[in-house]
């Protein structure tokens, strides 16, 4: 992509809230809708006196899914103090990992319309989120509900080149965090926060330009439309012969542009140093590995697979690979009929659809794999018609019953007995014999396929479709 | 029985077998608080509730509960850990008003095994100072001169202990917090090694050195309150999975054949002639008593002092982050909040709520660990510190203990070196090493001066074997020419 002679260098910083039940460093819960201030103890209020604990959990979340970015896991990582003043803050410092971080020397590719894009994850540190502040008039009210829950700040290098890569890249981290089961991934209630950083220098040149951070961009098309933005306006302050300052910028959805926030100028001194009172973070190979054999097929893995193993068009593979639910659905259901083509397609057309209108995930579906592939199977043995496949859809999805229960309740066994077919053809022909002498005559085209319509009308639509197909044509030679 | 004088298990017996009750020895201890404390400003608060607390220990052996190894047993704890709805200050403005919604784990410890907890014990502010005058709540006094300081920052509870305004006291140390005013004082102080005793709810001045622990009457008392305060608490990452002994049970005055170790580096002179004098009868005591005496080289002590105060105030300066005016504690009035912005905010309430040593400190550490600074500070410290703890770890190759003074002299004169914190800092030479070590270390009261001041002697022990410091200690007490000596006030 070219930007009048200039290139976009992007790096994205993304903190994912680990989806723990209780907090980084305390026994706090951690769920969403707490009243205000309910989930705060001592330790959370940053009270005196009080003390850390790490939580296991979020250690073994942040390990997971710096094996599924391809990181090194340090054996020994530190935490550090990140030392700043603000009223959400309760210690006044940040739990955070700074020099030695648990995760580093990652990578990650992913496609990028159809091309693959290979991006290097620098590093990945936990830390903990800070509470939030609420104005109101002349008041401040704060809320410490989020203070303390464990985030991992996954980091890349200067890797990325446009804002459609800057934007893949994020649903490919949100994609993997959500496979993992560590991050319910939901931008809109802060569980993923991007920050993108962007700097433009003229095509060919070895040195980056100044940076400009743009944070808390709160979904992926805002990220392609901020960096676009961003982009679009350095080069057009550089062409003006102007200087790009390095501050931090937020997007502003409504109005299509970044503003500025704050400059780097009065940038802090965090005085970064070990906290004294957590002691070093020891991770053996072992509780690697076990975490390793835990990992579940990730999903660009898991494309790749349908794509050559079950022979499934590239497109249908990405699109059943984007959720982990969606593809355990397909590959339980694709189990259960033998046929992997009908099973992605009755998922992504008549499923999808019926989810999409009821607002619900798959794994609430009425319609379990089990049932779909069954009656998937019963079409390939020719026992229902695709026709009747539909209004057997349609009768599990309201009431949950098995398919081959409602062929039975409804009578809707195909008719494949050849001699029962003649029999209705004969009778059918007999009655339109004015029809039957205009098309042998060729004085009127296409009643072939009246003559199929009313056979299937007077089976009641149970006769195969082959079969009629089959016998109609030798009755009309 | 002698209440004022017994010692901690002969009060638990008393009370436990029904001699007196706990309510009585509360009340037989309030009774000695009000009158003595005037003179000392100890005490900062008394629990309100003290008489009933006792009182239902009292109800609990009635009823044939296991009340503990310090049944009715009445304690000073100072203002430096928390006390659930008892005012815990650390001594300072910014935190007056504070009333914390928990207890320590060294307190809620103390209390599972019967503790009377009668009041808060005065102290430097957030424990920084040697003398006890830089708390807000004024000076306290020496019991043994009411004109010289107690020693810092546990000076409170020196005072009330030395003065038997209580049973038993709990000091924090940082960098000889408690070793020093019990010296000063001429009662047992123990540092414990880092991590015995959890830091949970201790308000944190350096929280890589701070440890709580005893100041007591006797290495004994020492010995059963360590036993009840240690071990390992799921609250603090920092704290040891080691087992606890039974100190007081295997405490012994046999030292035949200890080695007893004595820095060289530290035989440069600069004591004053009583200090230098029970310094070497101790030594000659021990000798006499039939341990060896054998020479150790800690040469990286001499940086002690300095590497102490650029860790120590480091980590304060982190640590005192959260006293900003907006959760609890103190808050700057402002007259009007408009035009107020938030740096305004923090600037005013933290240059009125904090004093002058506090501020001093917090301004050299934010300077330590500032950027650009910190390699050449804090960096550097902390790899003299390494050092320093294996030379400590080389010569307890050679010794069983160390034996040093704890201080350069007795207890100076209050004003005397309020206007030199560069002198006052360097009272703390003997103590400091043991923190930045994490060694256990203890004061024992073996002299006095011409004038009659205490004078103690220090133990300092490899790291969890507190058995054999405590032994020596109690070889030394049990042939102290000050033995039962006692302070003027009283």
């Amino acid at each position: 992509m070219s930007y009048r002679g200039y290139e976009p260098v992007i790096g994205i910083e993304i903190h994912v809230q680990l989806q723990t039940h209780s907090k980084m460093f305390c026994a706090d819960a951690t769920n969403f809708d707490a009243a205000d201030n309910e989930n705060v103890s001592p330790v959370s209020a940053g009270m005196p006196g009080t003390l850390p604990v790490v939580n296991k959990r979020a250690i073994e979340f942040g390990i997971k899914t710096g094996l599924a970015l391809g990181c090194d896991i340090r054996r020994k990582s530190v935490f550090a103090r990140k030392n700043y003043f603000y009223p959400d803050m309760p210690k006044g410092y940040q739990i955070s990992q700074y020099e030695q971080p648990i995760c580093e020397n990652g990578k990650i590719t992913f496609k990028v319309n159809g091309v693959d894009k290979t991006v290097n994850i620098s590093r990945a540190h936990l830390e903990e989120d800070a509470g939030k502040s609420n104005h109101s008039g002349a008041h401040t009210l704060i809320n410490l509900n989020r203070a303390g829950i464990p985030l991992l700040e996954v980091v890349t290098g200067p890797d990325l080149r446009s804002p459609a890569e800057a934007a893949e890249y994020g649903r490919t981290i949100r994609q993997i965090v959500r496979y993992l089961d560590v991050c319910d991934g939901n931008l809109e209630e802060g569980s993923l926060r991007c920050d993108c950083n962007v700097s433009v220098r003229k095509t060919g040149a070895e040195q980056f330009g100044t940076k400009v951070e743009i944070k808390n961009v709160n979904s992926f098309r805002f990220v392609e439309k901020a960096i676009e933005y961003e982009i679009e306006r350095q080069i057009d302050e550089l062409e003006r012969g102007g200087k790009i300052i390095q501050e931090t910028r937020l997007w502003d959805p409504d109005k299509n542009r970044t503003f500025s926030m704050r400059s780097k100028e009065d940038a802090q001194d965090y005085r970064y140093f070990p906290d004294p009172d957590l002691l070093p973070l020891i991770v053996t190979d072992q509780w690697i590995e076990q975490l390793r054999q835990e990992l579940p097929e990730l999903p660009i893995a898991r494309a790749k697979r349908f794509h050559e193993e079950h022979s499934l068009p590239e497109s249908d593979a990405q699109v059943l690979t984007i959720e982990k639910s969606v593809a355990d659905f397909y590959e339980a259901t694709a189990q259960a009929s033998k046929n992997h083509k009908a099973s992605a397609n009755w998922i992504m057309s008549e499923l999808m659809r019926e989810l999409n209108t009821a607002n619900m995930d798959i794994d609430k579906s009425p319609i379990k794999p089990a049932q779909l592939g069954k009656m998937i199977a019963m079409i390939d043995a020719g026992t229902i018609s695709g026709k009747m496949a539909k209004s057997v859809f349609q009768e599990m999805w309201d009431s949950g019953k098995e398919p081959d229960t409602i062929v039975k309740e409804k009578g809707l066994v195909q008719i494949t007995d050849t001699s029962a077919i003649e029999k209705i053809v004969d009778e059918v022909l007999v009655n339109n014999a004015q029809a039957v002498e205009d098309h042998k005559s060729g004085k009127k085209k296409n009643l072939f396929g009246f003559f199929v319509g009313a056979v299937m009308k007077a089976s009641k639509g149970q006769a195969s479709p082959d079969l009629v197909n089959k016998i109609l044509q030798e009755k009309l030679k | 029985m002698d209440l004022t004088f017994a010692s901690l298990s002969e009060i638990s017996e008393a009370v436990k077998s029904k001699k007196v009750s706990a309510k009585e020895v509360a009340a037989h201890f309030q009774k000695r608080i009000e009158s003595l404390d005037p003179k000392l400003n100890a005490f900062t608060s008394h629990n309100p509730n003290a008489l009933e607390d006792a009182e239902s220990t009292d109800s609990r052996i009635a009823k044939g509960e296991d009340v503990g190894l310090l049944a009715g047993v009445p304690f000073g704890i100072k203002e430096m850990l928390c006390t659930k709805d008892l005012k815990t200050t650390a001594g300072s403005k910014i935190l007056s008003n504070f009333v914390p919604p928990y207890d320590s784990t060294v307190v809620a410890r103390l209390k599972k095994q019967g503790v009377t907890v009668m009041g808060k014990l005065n102290q430097d502010e957030f424990a920084m100072g040697s003398s006890n005058e830089t708390s807000f709540f004024g000076a306290v006094k020496n019991p043994w001169d009411v004109n010289r300081v107690p020693g810092g920052s546990s000076g409170g509870s020196a005072a009330a202990q030395a003065a038997r305004l209580v049973a038993g006291t709990i000091g924090t140390d940082t960098g000889g917090s408690i070793r020093q005013p019990a010296s000063f004082c001429g009662i047992v102080g123990v540092k414990p090694t880092y991590g015995r005793v959890s830091r949970y709810g201790i308000i944190a001045f350096a929280s890589s050195l701070d440890q709580a622990g005893p100041m007591v009457s006797s290495v004994k008392d020492a010995a059963l309150t360590m036993e009840v305060i240690s071990g390992h608490d799921p609250m603090d990452s920092t704290s040891s999975q080691k087992l606890v002994p039974a100190w007081s049970q295997k405490l012994s005055t046999d030292v035949k054949g200890v080695k007893i170790g004595v820095i060289k580096e530290y035989m440069k002179g600069g004591l004053d002639a009583d200090t230098e004098k029970t310094f070497s009868e101790s030594l000659n005591t021990l000798k006499s008593m039939g341990a060896e005496i054998v020479e150790v080289s800690v040469s990286m002590s001499e940086f002690a002092v300095p590497i102490y105060y650029l860790i120590a105030t480091s980590e304060a300066s982190s640590n005192l982050a959260r006293y900003d005016g907006v959760r609890y504690g103190y808050r700057a009035e402002f007259s009007s909040l408009a035009g107020v912005e938030l740096e305004d905010f923090y600037a005013k309430t933290r240059g009125e709520g904090f004093g002058q040593e506090v501020k001093r400190r917090i301004m050299l550490g934010t300077y330590c660990l500032s950027s650009g600074y910190y390699d050449a500070y804090y960096t550097k410290a902390g790899q003299v510190r390494r050092m320093l703890t294996e030379q400590y770890l080389a010569a307890f190759k050679k010794c069983d203990v160390i034996l040093s003074p704890v201080t350069t002299s007795p207890a100076f004169k209050i004003g005397e070196l309020v206007s030199d914190p560069l002198a006052m800092y360097m009272n703390d030479i003997f103590t400091t090493s043991t923190n930045l070590a994490g060694l256990p270390g203890m004061s024992v009261p073996f002299g006095a001066s011409h004038a009659g001041l205490p004078i103690g002697v220090q133990v300092t022990a490899n790291h969890f074997d507190e058995q054999r410091m405590l032994n020596v200690a109690a070889a030394l007490e049990s042939v102290s020419p000050v033995k039962g000596r006692k302070p003027h006030v009283i």
